[in-house]
């Protein structure tokens, strides 16, 4: 397998001339940002800044045109088409956008009566167990507001979803199947058509969570059977405050807007409006325009590289990164094996029961990061906002390194440095 | 390179944790969860008859800093015997106490920690029945 030349792609990323001697391997947290997204943003800022679909000059033109370029852009990047794509804040915002035009649509939640015995005929929501609390809660509050059951598919064998328990879960009473494509705690990249298939067959939407998969492995919405997907910007080279919400042509136009504002209106009296076509009913006042321009470029540069080699990249670290991680006395590794993983593995250092030498000692998360940190090495340490995966994992915290198309074997090796240093201070 | 905030006694009492145990008789309990990485810690407070701390322990494991913060904290509620701190000064500790006892800097990224054993003593003094 060949690895990217990431002498020539840090050249890339600003960040690596500034701060010579960064280990990043955090990028699942945030990905660092290549030049060509800043110039891009800046072209925006510094001669052609203007509002969009308003102005009727020059620039204004201009900007739209930037903007809606960048729509088309992503849209390409994951099988869609532009109408099908809303930009919005990031995938938080995307999420919670989702489930609220969903509730307000009306159509999707009749409130099912009581049935002809008296059972319960409730509608129900399956999620994973793996999902980001930022795709579980707002799901979590929407049944708690329309009392629907909320259902979470287990984590099976090799860190994925367990299948068969989903194929019991998912039922006609079924409204909604939430799925993340990748896992940022696990890595794991999940079948997510095979829930979509699953979903389907009971008439339910099938949400996809795809905020760590973006821009790390090819991602085709079509393929993957997504009603819903969304992702942020960030983590895929882009700036922060900007995010996609796709959402498939004929659900989207059913669709009512849940932010409500400027520019998605299609005639408005003193007593109410009505609403423009889709997507633009959805970004309701002045977007992030230079956002949009950057993640624009972000997948731009993306698709030149490959995202197919940056996943072949990856994958070349995740095993290396295995067979080091594994040498490492007490070390417990949470994540999916190498061919299912999208380039994140969590690990805590438990530590050997009755440790004899100084590099068998047991350091929490915490201590761990804040070392490897002293020594410029950036991993993440808690419980990556997905708190149910970690009460199932049975444990409070992980460490978590996640690899990149600018990591380089020798990061890993920075980190293994890190971690033995951490256990000497942590000796008993 | 900044490691000062592992100094020697951070790391001893981490390793070694003073007043580690579950109180079976109490006056004040409470219970503390670091945001961040889910640790968990309980504080468990005793008053002698002149109203002054007479025993006070935690449990729970998290990191160096929370291990040697809840150590550290149950100590000085304690002092030397007979000399235990009152309820009412139990109720006037604040976050600065706490750094100061550490020793350490502490960052943003740390406070939670740092906090936890402070924010279970809380937790306890607001469960307590007045």
């Amino acid at each position: 397998m060949s690895m990217l030349d990431t002498k020539a792609i840090k050249k890339d990323f600003p960040i690596f001339e500034h701060e010579k001697d960064l280990v990043y391997l955090d990028s699942a947290a945030t990905s660092q940002t290549p030049q060509v997204v800043l110039d891009a943003m800046n072209g925006y800022y510094t001669s052609f800044r203007s509002n969009i679909h308003r102005g009727l000059y020059k620039m204004g033109e201009e900007a739209s045109e930037a903007y809606e370029s960048a729509r088309a852009s992503v849209a390409r990047f994951i099988g869609a088409a532009p109408e099908e794509i809303v930009l919005t804040s990031g995938a938080t915002a995307s999420s919670n956008m989702l489930v609220r035009m969903l509730e307000e649509s009306g159509s999707i939640f009749p409130r099912t009566p009581l049935g002809f015995q008296g059972e319960s005929l409730e509608d129900e929501i399956v999620a994973t167990v793996m999902e980001h609390h930022a795709s579980l809660i707002p799901l979590q509050e929407l049944a708690k507001r329309e009392g629907l059951a909320i259902k979470l598919v287990p984590v099976g064998l090799a860190y994925g979803i367990d299948y068969d328990a989903a194929e019991k879960l998912i039922t006609p009473k079924t409204k909604i199947v939430a799925c993340v494509l990748a896992s940022n705690v696990l890595g794991t990249i999940n079948d997510v058509r095979r829930l979509a298939d699953l979903a389907h067959k009971v008439g339910a939407l099938m949400i996809v969570d795809a905020t760590e998969a973006v821009g790390h492995i090819p991602v085709d919405v079509k393929k993957l059977g997504a009603d819903f997907l969304y992702f942020s910007g960030h983590k895929m080279l882009g700036p922060t405050g900007i995010g996609v919400l796709y959402g498939r042509k004929d659900l989207l136009e059913a669709l009512p807007p849940s932010v409500f504002g400027g520019g998605i209106v299609e005639k408005v009296t003193g007593e109410s409006a009505t609403w423009t076509s889709s997507p633009k009913r959805f970004e309701a006042g002045t977007p992030n325009i230079a956002g949009a321009i950057g993640l624009g470029a972000a997948v731009e540069y993306l698709g030149k590289v490959g995202v197919e080699n940056i996943h072949a990249h990856v994958r070349e670290l995740t095993s290396y990164a295995f067979e080091k991680l594994a040498q490492i006395p007490g070390i417990h590794v949470f994540a999916a094996p190498v061919e299912q993983n999208v380039g994140i593995i969590s690990f805590t250092i438990d530590g050997l029961p009755a440790a004899a030498t100084a590099l068998q000692a047991g350091v929490h998360p915490h201590d761990l990061a804040q070392i490897a940190g002293d020594s410029n090495v950036a991993i993440r340490a808690g419980h990556h906002c997905a708190a149910p995966l970690m009460q199932t994992l049975g444990v409070p915290a992980t460490a978590r390194a996640s690899f990149y198309l600018y990591n380089e074997k020798a990061d890993i090796d920075a980190l293994i440095e890190a971690i033995k240093k951490a256990q000497m201070m942590f000796a008993k | 390179m900044d490691e000062e905030i592992y100094k020697e006694n951070i790391l001893d009492h981490n390793r070694n944790p003073h007043n580690r145990e579950v109180l079976d008789e109490y006056d004040l309990r409470g219970g503390g969860t670091n945001p961040t990485c889910g640790d968990e810690l309980e504080l468990f407070v005793k008053l002698g008859e002149d109203g002054k701390v007479t025993h006070a322990t935690f449990l729970g494991s998290g990191c160096a800093i929370s291990q040697a913060g809840a150590s550290m904290l149950t100590d000085k509620l304690k002092g030397l015997p007979g000399q235990g701190m009152t309820l009412a000064g139990l109720k006037l500790l604040a976050p600065g106490d706490i750094y100061s006892m550490l020793g350490i800097h502490i960052s943003p990224g740390r406070v939670n920690c740092a906090l936890l054993a402070y924010r279970a003593l809380n937790d306890g003094l607001k469960n307590a029945k007045a």
